[in-house]
């Protein structure tokens, strides 16, 4: 049995109102959609909630037995780097995995499934994550504007302690593109509306779940979730349901009044809340459109009452701040350029110094002295402080180490500060010094903050963001920053 | 135990330039001012000089000081020890002249800060980009907020109580020429001002400012010969931290390891037992109004957590028990970082001597140096004494 064996989840903490782009725009598209949008937050991109996901997903699994990473996106921070192998670091799998990222298309996520399926099948791999985000632009003062949201979500697939079984799948490639974005666009773009739902999303979702029914002697009443993602114009979602006569009932919610039209990651995120409340026996039809679609026939076995403990969709949701206003958006998304703080400029990024720090920087990897017994860690290389640490900070004991990893050790703010001089996209900077619960002790950016509702002894807990992008070597430079413990 | 550097070294001659904002002066023309002042306070030629040691942080290398001085092919060095920059360049030209090398030195430190456009003391290095966004102001705020914490201090007690640290030391700049800002401030401008760094505002930081000041030092058997009152040094300490308060949970962040340990390797030097009763006055590094706050209990002129009573009883004002920052401290002149050092040894001297006018402390005998560099929980200290 090949299939699902476990998921994670992501959602941004703040949500945008969308009432707050007609405030800010007024009636140049006439009508405020309802409901509110999941933001990330500036400090957050495609790679970062993949990786809050895959974490998620993780949960307590060896990331050694797992032999691939497939990370899915159309927005990745790079053209020519994959990122799939900066998560393999991140998650501490081994180095003979396979790994790639799988782009170009709103089904990215879904494709990514298949071909995972397939060497899994194959026997070529025994388990494989794929993780998928996005954070898809639209220009200001548009709809699709309050259409997109952010987010991302991940499913490991294996034979072993499958939670959801893959009893079969449909695939169909289109040429039709009524909505791209060519290397060169910041935004969305977008054929006249009724000729991208009338001969994309309404066309080829139903040809493409008529085909998995027919392929496999299914009916939509064997189903009891239909799991689809949706176009921007969510009344297509629900219209499709109904042209292929699922009840109200069995269709997921896509969440557009909560999260919005998250891209690559909308019908996984759909799968992971579908999964949250599923039992055993369950049949899951799940279903994702781009340039064609694919589609599953999904089973629920009895293995999923093991996967309840997932932050998930669930948990992400109700856990929630809302984002002040339209202004803030405009400026995390760097829609506005706002004056410079007059620092220093940030010094040339160093490519060597950060492979030679890879497993320190992308996975918070310090050291626990074998010695003594303490564990250390120390950001690096920067004014006055070096790499690796070598000699132990309380016994002096020289290269007497074991890697010790902090990123998911929990931790208090021993002391804070807010910086309002510091030079940050979200002033102030709230600076914490942390004590990890089981020793050591480091400095970090605190991020999903309110800065009045910092205190010493805060309890804290690590997660993986974006620092700042050094244009003119065209290095995004990822650390990890604490936060208050989400949900 | 190494002997030490007591009364083997002498200053005969200092200078230092108005401190501030010196749109109209570059780097050269300090180095120049405070050159030949020294030179002339001690009595000497340009070509007197045998060795120089230049300081500075953002400066590059020792043609700076030899070019603006055309220097005769003489022996420069530059060095840099982070804001003890302006200590070290003096440290390196005492030894010089203790150890025989040469007879006569000249220590100078300088800075020109504004003209980087920026806030702040500047700086920009090779990265792997992972250092936290935090600011100078951050890391000393963050002592204030542990300080706080640790001692039951409300936010707004203690606001109030290191508040009046700046203000004691601007009525002292306000009787400083040389000083960048000579103004008295009042303890409500400094509770209402901005906040750069919360608990810290703008008035509990020092100014940023450019600046030079020098030195020449000569062995103490010959110093006699330069002037009827030189000032001989009495301890040369400097004490540079492992990050131990950085990544190891036994630092507490209320006070400053590498300040104390200076402190007590500088009185060990100086054969000082009591320094409360037996320092005269103190320069220290008050970058910040709570760095102060603690350097008096790191250098043992207050118990531990209790350097509030000394605050309040105007123990460290100009008429104090102890005057802390007579010439106005780093609030008054800002931190031009090379010079700092200089500067405050260069008050040192006036005091021992009797020409600080209207700051004049009476009777002087041992008057400390302080610098702190970097991070409350990781930097380079240098404690200084010096005295007749």
């Amino acid at each position: 049995m090949v299939g699902i064996t476990s998921y994670g989840a992501y959602i941004p903490l703040h949500r945008l109102d969308r009432s707050e782009f007609f405030r800010a725009w007024g009636g140049i598209f006439g009508m405020s959609i309802p409901g509110e949008k999941a933001v990330a937050n500036f400090d957050e991109d495609g790679v970062t909630m993949a990786v809050e996901s895959a974490i998620d997903c993780m949960n307590g699994t060896d990331p050694k037995k797992v032999d691939g990473l497939f990370f899915a996106t159309t927005t990745s921070p790079y053209k020519d780097r994959l990122c799939s192998s900066m998560m393999v670091v991140i998650l501490d799998m081994r180095r003979d995995v396979r790994t790639m990222d799988v782009t170009g298309s709103l089904r990215a996520g879904s494709t990514a499934i298949v071909s995972a399926l397939d060497a899994i099948k194959a026997g070529a791999a025994k388990s494989v994550m794929v993780t998928a985000a996005d954070t898809i632009m639209a220009a200001p003062a548009g709809d699709f504007e309050q259409a997109y949201g952010d987010g991302g979500a991940a499913v490991l697939l294996g034979s072993d302690g499958v939670i959801a079984s893959v009893e079969g799948s449909h695939s169909i490639s289109d040429e039709f593109a009524g909505m791209w974005r060519t290397s060169e666009d910041t935004f969305i773009r977008s054929w006249e509306d009724r000729m991208v739902l009338d001969r994309g999303y309404s066309s080829i979702m139903p040809e493409v779940i008529s085909g998995l029914m027919k392929k496999y002697g299914l009916a939509t009443k064997d189903f009891t979730k239909m799991v689809c993602d949706s176009p921007l114009d969510v009344r297509r979602h629900a219209r499709l349901a109904r042209e292929l006569g699922f009840d109200e009932s069995q269709v997921q919610d896509p969440l557009f009044l909560t999260v919005g039209n998250t891209g690559c990651a909308l019908a996984m995120m759909m799968l992971v809340a579908a999964l949250e409340e599923a039992k055993a026996g369950d049949k899951i039809l799940f279903a994702s459109y781009g340039n064609g679609a694919d589609a599953f026939v999904l089973e629920v076995t009895p293995e999923i009452e093991k996967t309840r403990d997932r932050r998930g969709i669930k948990n992400h949701l109700a856990s929630k701040k809302p984002l002040n206003n339209y202004e803030t958006y405009l400026r995390w998304r760097r829609l506005v350029t706002v004056e410079r703080a007059r620092r220093p400029e940030l010094g040339p990024t160093t490519i060597a110094g950060l492979w030679r720090d890879r497993r320190l920087i992308l996975g918070l990897w310090g050291k626990k002295c074998k010695v003594c017994g303490t564990p250390q860690i120390i950001q690096g290389a920067s004014m006055g402080m070096g790499t690796p640490t070598r000699v132990c900070v309380n016994c002096q004991a020289k290269d007497q180490f074991e890697d010790y990893r902090f990123s998911d050790k929990k931790a208090k703010v021993f002391t804070f500060t807010q910086d309002n001089l510091a030079d940050t996209v979200d002033p102030p900077a709230v600076i914490t010094m942390v004590d990890f619960e089981e020793g050591g002790r480091a400095i970090f950016d605190m991020t999903d903050r309110d800065p009045s509702e910092v205190y010493v002894e805060m309890p804290v807990e690590m997660t993986f963001r974006k620092l700042y992008y050094d244009a003119p070597r065209g290095i995004h430079n990822y650390f990890w920053k604490t936060r208050p413990v989400r949900c | 135990m190494p002997v030490g550097i007591k009364d083997k070294v002498c200053i005969v001659g200092m200078g230092c330039t108005k401190f501030g904002e010196n749109w109209d002066k570059s780097d050269s023309d300090m180095i120049v001012d405070a050159a030949y002042e020294a030179y002339e306070d001690a009595g000497i030629e340009p070509k007197d000089v045998q060795a120089a040691w230049l300081g500075t942080c953002w400066g590059m290398t020792a043609t700076m000081l030899s070019v603006a001085l055309k220097m005769q092919y003489k022996p420069v060095t530059r060095v840099e020890n982070a804001c003890a920059t302006g200590a070290e360049a003096l440290r390196n030209a005492c030894y010089a002249v203790t150890s025989g090398a040469y007879d006569i030195a000249l220590a100078l430190g300088y800075e020109k800060l504004k003209d980087q456009g920026i806030s702040g003391l500047g700086g920009t290095a090779i990265t792997t980009g992972v250092a936290s966004s935090m600011t100078a102001p951050g890391a000393f705020a963050m002592l204030a907020t542990k300080y706080f914490a640790r001692y039951g201090l409300s936010p707004n007690e203690g606001k109030r109580m290191i508040a009046q640290i700046p203000v004691k030391t601007h009525h002292n700049g306000a009787l400083n020429p040389k000083a960048h800002y000579q103004r008295e401030i009042t303890i409500e401008q400094v509770l209402n001002a901005p906040i750069i760094a919360w608990p810290l505002g703008i008035l509990d930081s020092c100014g940023v400012s450019d600046g030079a000041a020098a030195a020449i030092v000569v062995r103490a058997e010959d110093a006699k010969k330069f002037r009827p009152d030189p000032v001989y040094i009495k301890a040369l300490q400097i004490c540079v931290g492992p990050a131990e308060g950085q990544m190891s949970q036994v630092f507490d962040y209320t006070h400053v390891e590498e300040t104390y340990r200076a402190g007590q390797a500088a009185y060990a030097e100086a054969g000082i037992k009591n320094p409360r009763k037996e320092i005269s006055m103190a320069e220290v590094h008050d970058c910040f109004s709570i760095t102060e706050a603690v350097i008096m209990e790191d250098l043992q002129f207050s118990p531990r957590g209790r350097v509030k009573e000394d605050i309040e009883a105007g123990t460290f004002r100009l008429d104090g028990e102890l005057p802390v920052q007579p010439d106005g401290g780093l609030k008054c002149f800002g931190h031009p970082i090379g010079a700092s050092g200089l500067r405050m040894m260069y008050e040192m001297y006036l005091q021992l001597q009797g020409k600080a006018g209207p700051r004049q402390i009476k009777n002087p005998q041992l008057g400390l140096t302080h610098n702190l560099g970097g991070f409350p929980y990781l930097n380079v200290v240098s404690c200084f004494i010096a005295g007749l």
